[in-house]
């Protein structure tokens, strides 16, 4: 095979990757970020002892776990508005579809974590007179955040990733500007492999880290 | 028939159970217990598996929370909320006077030796970090583990981990002990060194509760035995009368079966 790489002529458009990198990253920070509240709220109502509030979480979650995100993106950007008359903001469509997608699963992470943790360490607990808070802050809570990191990370990696599907509904992210600079250089070899790169750069220093952490932490155990 | 010669059983009970009652849907489990235990005393509760008296040394704490009957603690009836209400008091107030070591010893894995004896007093009675560290360090030295203090407790044996667990019971300076089949978890050549931490501890006069199948410890530590059976206290009296020399036959097959 004889093609000719021309990465120099894709590489002139450093900035809109770079640009386009960025806005991933906003988007990815920002939608754990959120993610993480909603996740919190939505695992304290599954263990609230509340039925009405448990079912209600439930359902939330698994709308969100049920159908893909890209669907999801389609649906806030194109559906929803026809449904509440209106127009929805393309970068709040992505930033509330990624959180509340992203919220669903770390829910679900948080509440594994807890209710992993022996019901021997929350009698422990009581038996020496801590109220319910002091229990989950002090006893439950240190423990089951060490089971959760591994599958945190998991997800947050996953996210990133994730993060590209916000180029269909023309959000400007790295996948977004790849599809730009194509258009402009006709070389979607080059401009889809440094696309992959950057991808790559950014995520493999996190699951190596990932890694690491998991490994120590089983040590300590 | 050793340690116990000296007490009088006349004053008013610390810690008593009326007509206690518990049911898991429509199984029930304990059927209208009493119980009265005064400053001093051990109790042993011996009895069958699934005669209930593990169900109901964990309803004298609110660990489980009775269908029906009362618990009072110092004559004030304990109510169903965490916090004192009126003229009741919060099972929270309840099991800061009375401590309880479980079979499979429930040590804090994430807190050194230390920090598990000391997490009661500072978190929950607010004793300055030096008091509760100097108190801790006593206990630990009593229960032979203070050179395991900065230890994690998954470094440790069975034995030792129950010790510890008993060191963090004393550390809230309870008034009454409940021990929930805290042997039963060791292995045999374990089961010694425990025992002896308790047998010290009703010679210093600790009020205890005691479920347990050593029916030997049970005689020698005891001032009395409870022997249920299918829910009710079906025999009662000293260690001699329920124990060395059981008079009913169903005691008496239950007893040299665990009699070595």
């Amino acid at each position: 095979m004889t093609y000719n790489w021309d990465f120099h002529s894709v590489w002139q458009y450093y900035d809109l990757f770079l640009w386009g990198l960025w806005i991933s990253l906003v988007y990815t920070v920002g939608s754990i970020f959120f993610g993480v509240i909603i996740g919190f709220i939505t695992c304290a109502a599954r263990l609230s002892g509340w039925k009405v509030l448990d079912i209600f979480a439930r359902c939330y979650q698994e709308l969100f776990r049920c159908t893909p995100l890209l669907v999801q993106l389609l649906w806030f950007y194109y559906a929803f508005p026809l449904l509440v008359g209106g127009s929805i903001d393309n970068r709040l469509a992505a930033m509330l579809t990624l959180s509340l997608y992203v919220g669903a699963f770390y829910a679900e992470i948080f509440r594994g974590g807890i209710v992993s943790i022996d019901k021997g360490q929350r009698e422990a607990a009581a038996a020496i007179g801590m109220s319910p808070w002091q229990s989950m802050t002090r006893i439950i809570l240190p423990q089951a955040l060490k089971r959760m990191l591994p599958s945190f990370i998991n997800q947050s990696v996953i996210q990133f990733k994730n993060t590209s599907l916000v180029s269909v509904i023309s959000v400007a992210d790295l996948a977004y500007m790849a599809a730009v600079v194509n258009g402009q250089t006709y070389r979607p070899l080059e401009s889809y492999t440094v696309m992959a790169l950057l991808y790559i750069v950014m995520l493999l220093p996190i699951t190596q880290a990932a890694d690491w952490i998991e490994k120590r932490l089983r040590v300590s155990d | 028939m050793t340690i116990h010669e000296n007490r009088t059983t006349a004053e008013a009970p610390i810690i008593e159970a009326v007509a206690l009652r518990k049911s898991y849907g429509n199984h029930e489990v304990l059927k209208g217990l009493d119980l009265s235990l005064a400053r001093g005393e051990v109790v042993a509760l011996i009895g069958p598996s699934g005669s209930g008296k593990s169900t109901f040394i964990r309803c004298l704490n609110h660990m489980e929370v009775p269908t029906d009957g009362t618990i009072r603690f110092r004559q004030k009836t304990v109510g169903d909320a965490f916090r004192d209400k009126g003229e009741e008091i919060g099972y929270g107030t309840l099991r800061r006077h009375v401590g309880m070591v479980f079979q499979h010893f429930n040590l804090f894995p994430h807190k050194t030796v230390l920090q598990n004896v000391i997490e009661g007093p500072i978190t929950v009675l607010k004793r300055p970090k030096k008091e509760a560290e100097e108190l801790a360090l006593d206990l630990l030295g009593q229960v032979g583990l203070a050179a395991k203090r900065n230890d994690y407790p998954n470094h440790l044996s069975g034995g030792q981990k129950q010790r510890v667990a008993i060191a963090r019971a004393l550390a809230m300076q309870p008034e009454v002990l409940l021990l929930d089949e805290v042997t039963s978890a060791l292995d045999p050549e374990l089961v010694g060194e425990v025992l002896a931490v308790i047998r010290g501890l009703a010679e210093k006069g600790m009020t205890m509760a005691i479920v347990t199948h050593e029916m030997a410890f049970a005689a020698d530590v005891s001032s009395r035995v409870l022997f249920l059976d299918q829910g009710v206290i079906a025999a009662t009296g000293s260690p001699e009368e329920i124990i060395r020399n059981p008079a009913n036959e169903r005691l008496r097959g239950f007893v040299s079966r665990f009699h070595g």
